[in-house]
């Protein structure tokens, strides 16, 4: 009557226990040996089946005979396997002798696996374990909101630039920085708009003239300018004094090199005195921003 | 009003006629057609808009015909403001305050007995932008070292610190590939802060042309500590970066305490004349709120919290900050 179990519930008709996948037939019977729908492993269309299973870390195999098969209530015999790993395979193999041997090979196969995750289980409570802490959805949304509000309310950049001059002012850099205020006022009053103060300065000049006193043009535009130049050098101010030498200097080069065609149509147009310095010891704080 | 109404009705067309005298019992919502409620609602705010506008000026005015007698002008309400008065702020010349931090696990640094040695770690397993958080971290704060975690308890790792030498543990907690919290433990059994990350942009997130933070020290600003726990906070970050920074770095890492949420932002400035500096955001920047300050090293188990962030009750009000 078996194989007309297995008629009825493998193929043709209903099984409750059973799971259809696109490759193959599960078993979702408690039962079951090896989890799959076979006719070998379907516990209800077998009259002698037997499986391994485990209930609070503890293994237990469970028979059904012919016999029983009129007694709902004691069709599965239940026996305690030892703790032991080898014991517990020759206890299996003394209750189930003269069985079929898939059934003892199962039964021995699934033994194995469930000692193993039992193992993994144990070693694994012993580590850290990662608690997980729900998110509350609204207060979230509420904390990122007000993150944001705390952000604009506090202009951030303004806050660390105040922060910075404040320490500008307290002297705590000390000497790096020279910006004496007075003189500053003074220089920018009389120097104009095309000459550098004596704090930090651009130096593109310095480079192009670098660049270009190599560069050989047409005499007689720059001697023109030259000499202009020349004229309004000789009037300058007497404060650069020692600048001036330096100036005059390279202005003379400038006869005899030509140098800077480039500026000769442009310095007609300005009347303004260039004054240019080198210093020996290049400040640390002339970078350019990148 | 329903005969006005339906005379302001009417003129629905795009020219709305200069002066609409809403009467007083004319609701806009009682229109039932959508199109003409809408309508009606635009020029009720278009009016309201004008009334305010004329009384701005008459206000004006006025106070300038006042002249010197005028009443002080009206400072606008904010937050900041309208917090609610903390009796554990700070007052700088608290002695009690003073004699504390003399006398607490930061005062080794603050003598200048102890060169902050950084270790930073994340939680098990990290994803990519962990990992180059990590990294960027750990080239913004000077003497740190970025060690991967493999598994390893926190509480075997505390000792193993000790006995080299690392004055700070930062460890980062990450979940689902991005870092969302910080635990701030100083080492020598001192206090444990554990603080929630959010807005994490790493540098090439960062709209800015600067170049990579140098091997400088940076300076330090910490703003608007105010209250007690707040400058415990504001030690504790204090004490990671080397005591005597390096000016010729022109580097600043700044953590700015606003209701409750403290910025940290790493830039370059540079001072154009005495009135102005510019800066230039360099390195990572992250949002830190404070979730609970430990009295010892990290334990969560059986550690003596100072401070927790209790939801319920302090959350309650809006305008109560605990930092």
């Amino acid at each position: 009557s078996s194989q007309v179990v297995w008629d009825v519930l493998g193929n043709r008709q209903f099984c409750s226990y059973k799971i259809t996948t696109k490759t193959q037939n599960f078993c979702r019977n408690e039962y079951n040996l090896t989890g799959l729908c076979n006719r070998s492993s379907c516990p209800l269309a077998n009259s002698q089946y037997a499986t391994i299973r485990e209930e609070k870390g503890r293994c237990y195999l469970y028979m059904k005979v012919i016999e029983r098969a009129a007694f709902p209530r004691r069709l599965w015999e239940r026996v305690l396997l030892s703790k032991n790993y080898e014991k517990a395979l020759e206890e299996i193999d003394e209750n189930l002798i003269y069985w079929p041997r898939f059934i003892r090979h199962k039964c021995k196969q699934r033994f194995t696996k469930i000692t193993q995750y039992l193992i993994r289980i144990r070693k694994l409570t012993l580590k850290r374990q990662r608690k997980l802490v729900p998110l509350r959805r609204k207060i979230e949304r509420r904390e990122k909101r007000r993150e944001e509000k705390a952000l604009t309310a506090a202009q951030l950049d303004n806050a660390i630039e105040k922060e910075l001059l404040e320490r500008l002012k307290q002297d705590t850099y000390g000497d790096i920085y020279n910006f004496p205020i007075h003189a500053f006022d003074k220089a920018l009053q009389q120097q104009d708009a095309e000459s550098e103060s004596e704090s930090d300065a651009e130096k593109e000049e310095e480079d192009d003239e670098d660049m270009d006193k190599r560069e050989f043009v047409e005499a007689d535009d720059s001697e023109l300018s030259d000499f202009e130049d020349m004229d309004k050098l000789e009037t300058s101010s007497e404060e650069e004094q020692e600048e001036e030498e330096e100036v005059e200097k390279k202005a003379s080069h400038s006869k005899s090199k030509g140098k800077t065609p480039l500026k000769g149509p442009a310095r007609r147009k300005r009347p303004y005195i260039e004054i240019e310095y080198e210093e020996e010891t290049e400040p640390t704080t002339k970078t350019k921003a990148a | 009003g329903g005969g006005a109404a339906g005379s302001a009705a009417e003129d629905e067309g795009p020219p709305a006629p200069q002066r609409v005298l809403f009467p007083p019992t004319f609701s806009v919502s009682e229109i039932k057609n959508k199109q003409r409620r809408h309508f009606m609602f635009l020029r009720w705010k278009q009016q309201q808009r004008k009334e305010k506008l004329a009384a701005k000026k008459k206000r004006r005015k006025e106070r300038e015909a006042l002249g010197d007698k005028a009443p002080p002008k009206a400072i606008p309400k904010t937050i900041e403001n309208q917090r609610v008065y903390d009796e554990t702020t700070v007052d700088p010349n608290d002695e009690e305050v003073a004699f504390d931090e003399a006398t607490d696990e930061f005062a080794p640094y603050f003598n200048r007995q102890t060169v902050p040695k950084i270790l930073i770690t994340t939680s098990d397993r990290p994803r990519g932008r962990t990992v180059r958080f990590c990294e960027q971290l750990s080239t913004v704060i000077p003497n740190s070292h970025v060690y991967y975690r493999r598994g390893l308890a926190l509480k075997r790792i505390i000792p193993q610190c000790i006995a080299r030498d690392f004055t700070d543990l930062l460890v980062i907690n990450e979940d689902r590939k991005i870092p969302n919290g910080l635990v701030l433990s100083h080492l020598p059994d001192g206090p444990t802060a554990h603080f929630r990350m959010s807005s994490v942009l790493l540098r090439k997130e960062i709209k800015r042309k600067g170049k990579e933070p140098t091997e400088h020290v940076p300076e330090v600003i910490l703003n608007n500590f105010t209250t007690r726990l707040g400058h415990s906070v504001g030690r504790m970050f204090a004490s990671l970066f080397p005591h005597d920074p390096q000016f010729i770095g022109r580097q600043v890492a700044t953590f700015h305490n606003q209701r409750d949420y403290i910025f940290f932002r790493f830039h370059r400035y540079i001072f154009k004349s005495e009135k102005k500096v510019v800066i230039q955001e360099l390195g990572p920047r992250f949002t830190l709120k404070l979730r609970s300050l430990q009295k010892g090293t990290f334990d969560s188990k059986f550690g003596e919290y100072e401070w927790i962030h209790k939801r319920r009750e302090m959350d309650t009000s809006r305008r109560k900050f605990h930092l």
